[in-house]
C-alpha cells in the first residue's frame, strides 16, 4: 500500500550544477516590498 | 533535516536540503517523524501498538513502508544531506550585476498613513522629488552595472511616485529609447496608494508597466482609520473606483492588491475577502513594520491570531478555486516544479548586491527599507557602489550566515529573510526578526498544503 505521495518538485541539488543564471526576478519587486521570500518566484532560465 | 507539519487534513512532510515535499498518511507521518530519532524496530513497535485498530498496519506494511522511506532517501527525496554552505560561502567571489532600481520618485506623500515605515514618505528627511535627470543617470546606471542581464527591473515608489508622474513617463521613455541597443528589456512597476489615478495614468500604465501594486487596507472601516489624507478624511471611497477602473483596463492582469494589517485587525482575511468580493483577484496583504512600541504593531496575541487566520484564508482560497471564484494571494504564491534554484534560494531578494534603492538625489542603498539610515548609504548613481565594505556585507548575508537559521527547515524558503527587518531587530543584518520568522513559516506552510490539496 503506498503511504507516501511524492509530489512533482524542483530538484535543488541538481539545480547547482544548471542554475545561477540570474535572471529571475528579485523578489520586493513584486508586491511583498516587506517580507520577501524567494519561494514565491519563478525561474526565468528557459533552457534549464 | 525534513519538517513534519499537519494541516488541514493533510499530513505533510518537507525535505529541506532537496526542496522535496510528499503528502503522507498517518502512519508514514508518524514513522518519518520518528525515523531519525529511534531504530525500525522501535517505530515498528509504536506503529503496531497505536495503529492496531486498523486492519492493514501489520508487521509486513510496516516494512514495505521502511522499503519506500529508505528508496527515498536513496534518491535524495527524504533525510538528504545539506551540501550547500560552501556554496553559500563562496559568495563573496561571485558576481552581483545590478538587474534592479527601486527608485525613490517622490519623498513626500498626498497621503499620511500612520503606519508609513517611510515616515508619511519623507523617511525622516527633506521632501523632495526626483528630477528627470537623476531618473535617466539612474537607467544609465542601471544599464551599466548589469553585465549580461537582460531583464532588468524598475519600480516607481515613494512617498507618493504619482506626484512625479512627468518624470516616471519621462524615465521610462529614455529607458524604452535605449534598452535595444544595450539588448536590455526593462520592466516597470508601479506602487500607488490611487488617489492621482486617472485615465492618463491607465493608459501609461496599460502601455508600460509589467505590474501594478496598488495600495488598498481592505475594509472600508479598517482602510480609513489609518489612511487619511491630510485634511483627515479617509482614501477608500476615492481609490476603489479608480483601482477598479484600472485593474478592468488591464484585463484583471498584472496587478496586486496590496494591503497591510496591523494590530487594528489581525482578522486580516476579513480583508483579503473584501478585496475579493471587490472584484479584485490578485492580492497581497503584509504585516506591519514598524517600531517595536509602535501602537499599530502586532502583539503577541495578534500574532496567534494570525497564525490562525493564515490557515482560515489557505482553505478559504480552496474552496473559492472549487466554486470557479478563487483568487490569488502573493505569500501562497509557489511553483514546485519551476520555483527559483539553489543560487536563488540562498542569494535570497538581492538586496544592496543586484537591488538598490535610489533617493530622489541619486544616492543609492540597499533597499527602500534601508533609505534614511545614514550607515547604509552605499553610493551614488554617478560614482556607482562607493561603501565596498556594505557590498560584501549584503553579499554574504544569506540564511548559512544567520546562527539562528541554522537549524530551521524553512531556511531555503525565506533566504534568511529580510535584511532591513533583521538589522531593525537586532542591530544586524544577519540577525533575524522573530515576528517575521514565525509569519513566513505559518505562510509557507500554508503555501504548500495548498499545493498538496491541489495535487489531489
Amino acid at each position: 500500500m503506498t503511504r507516501i505521495k511524492t509530489l512533482e518538485t524542483k530538484d535543488l541539488k541538481k539545480s547547482v550544477e544548471n542554475g545561477g543564471c540570474g535572471e529571475c526576478q528579485t523578489s520586493c519587486q513584486s508586491a511583498c516590498k516587506t517580507s520577501c521570500g524567494v519561494a514565491n518566484q519563478q525561474c526565468e532560465n528557459k533552457d534549464k | 533535516m525534513v519538517h513534519c507539519y499537519k494541516l488541514n487534513g493533510y499530513n505533510i512532510i518537507l525535505d529541506m536540503a532537496s526542496g522535496s515535499v510528499h503528502s503522507v498518511d498517518p502512519v508514514a507521518y508518524d514513522a518519518i517523524e520518528m525515523y531519525e530519532s529511534h531504530t525500525q524496530d522501535e517505530i515498528k513497535a509504536f506503529l503496531l501498538e497505536k495503529y492496531s485498530h486498523i486492519p492493514d498496519v501489520t508487521a509486513e506494511e510496516i516494512d514495505e513502508l521502511f522499503s519506500d522511506i529508505e528508496a527515498l532517501k536513496a534518491s535524495g527525496k527524504l533525510f538528504s544531506v545539506d551540501l550547500y554552505e560552501n556554496h553559500a560561502f563562496d559568495f563573496k567571489a561571485r558576481h552581483t550585476e545590478v538587474k534592479a532600481l527601486c527608485l525613490h520618485i517622490a519623498h513626500t506623500c498626498n497621503l499620511t498613513c500612520d503606519y508609513c515605515f517611510a515616515a508619511q514618505g519623507k523617511f525622516h528627511g527633506k521632501s523632495a522629488l526626483m528630477s528627470l535627470d537623476v531618473g535617466k543617470r539612474a537607467i544609465d546606471f542601471l544599464i551599466e552595472n548589469s553585465g549580461k542581464r537582460k531583464n532588468l527591473e524598475v519600480d516607481f515608489f515613494g512617498g507618493e511616485p504619482l506626484l512625479g508622474f512627468d518624470v516616471v513617463k519621462g524615465i521610462v521613455e529614455y529607458a524604452r529609447s535605449i534598452e535595444k541597443q544595450h539588448n536590455k528589456n526593462f520592466r516597470f512597476t508601479l506602487t500607488t496608494n490611487g488617489m492621482l489615478i486617472d485615465d492618463e495614468v491607465i493608459d501609461f500604465a496599460n502601455r508600460e508597466c509589467h505590474n501594478v501594486v496598488l495600495s488598498l487596507d481592505g475594509r472600508k472601516e479598517i482602510h480609513d482609520a489609518l489612511r487619511k489624507t491630510p485634511s483627515g478624511e479617509g482614501s477608500y471611497d476615492t481609490i476603489v473606483p479608480k483601482f477598479k477602473k484600472l485593474v478592468e483596463a488591464r484585463n484583471g492582469q498584472g496587478y496586486y492588491m496590496r494591503g497591510t494589517f496591523t494590530h487594528k485587525n489581525p482578522d486580516f482575511t476579513k480583508d483579503v475577502l473584501h478585496m475579493a468580493d471587490l472584484g479584485f483577484s490578485e492580492l497581497s496583504m503584509e504585516p506591519v513594520v514598524c517600531a517595536p512600541d509602535d501602537p499599530n504593531g502586532l502583539t503577541d496575541e495578534d500574532i496567534k491570531i494570525v497564525c490562525e487566520q493564515y490557515e482560515v484564508l489557505a482553505k478559504e482560497m480552496i474552496k473559492r478555486k472549487k466554486l470557479g471564484c478563487g483568487f490569488t494571494f502573493y505569500h501562497y504564491m509557489i511553483d514546485l516544479t519551476g520555483g527559483p534554484c539553489i543560487y536563488k534560494r540562498i542569494a535570497g531578494c538581492g538586496s544592496g548586491t543586484e537591488y538598490f534603492a535610489v533617493t530622489p538625489w541619486g544616492e543609492l542603498y540597499p533597499c527602500h527599507q534601508f533609505v534614511g539610515e545614514e550607515k547604509y548609504k552605499m553610493g551614488d548613481i554617478w560614482k556607482g557602489v562607493t561603501e565596498k565594505d556594505i557590498l560584501n556585507e549584503f553579499k554574504m548575508c544569506n540564511a548559512y550566515a544567520k546562527p539562528e537559521c541554522k537549524d530551521c527547515w524553512a531556511k531555503l524558503y525565506c533566504s534568511g529573510g529580510c535584511a532591513a527587518n533583521a538589522y531593525h531587530a537586532s542591530g544586524k543584518i544577519t540577525g533575524i526578526y522573530e515576528q517575521g520568522c514565525t509569519l513566513f513559516k505559518k505562510r509557507i506552510e500554508c503555501a504548500i498544503m495548498i499545493q498538496v490539496a491541489e495535487n489531489e
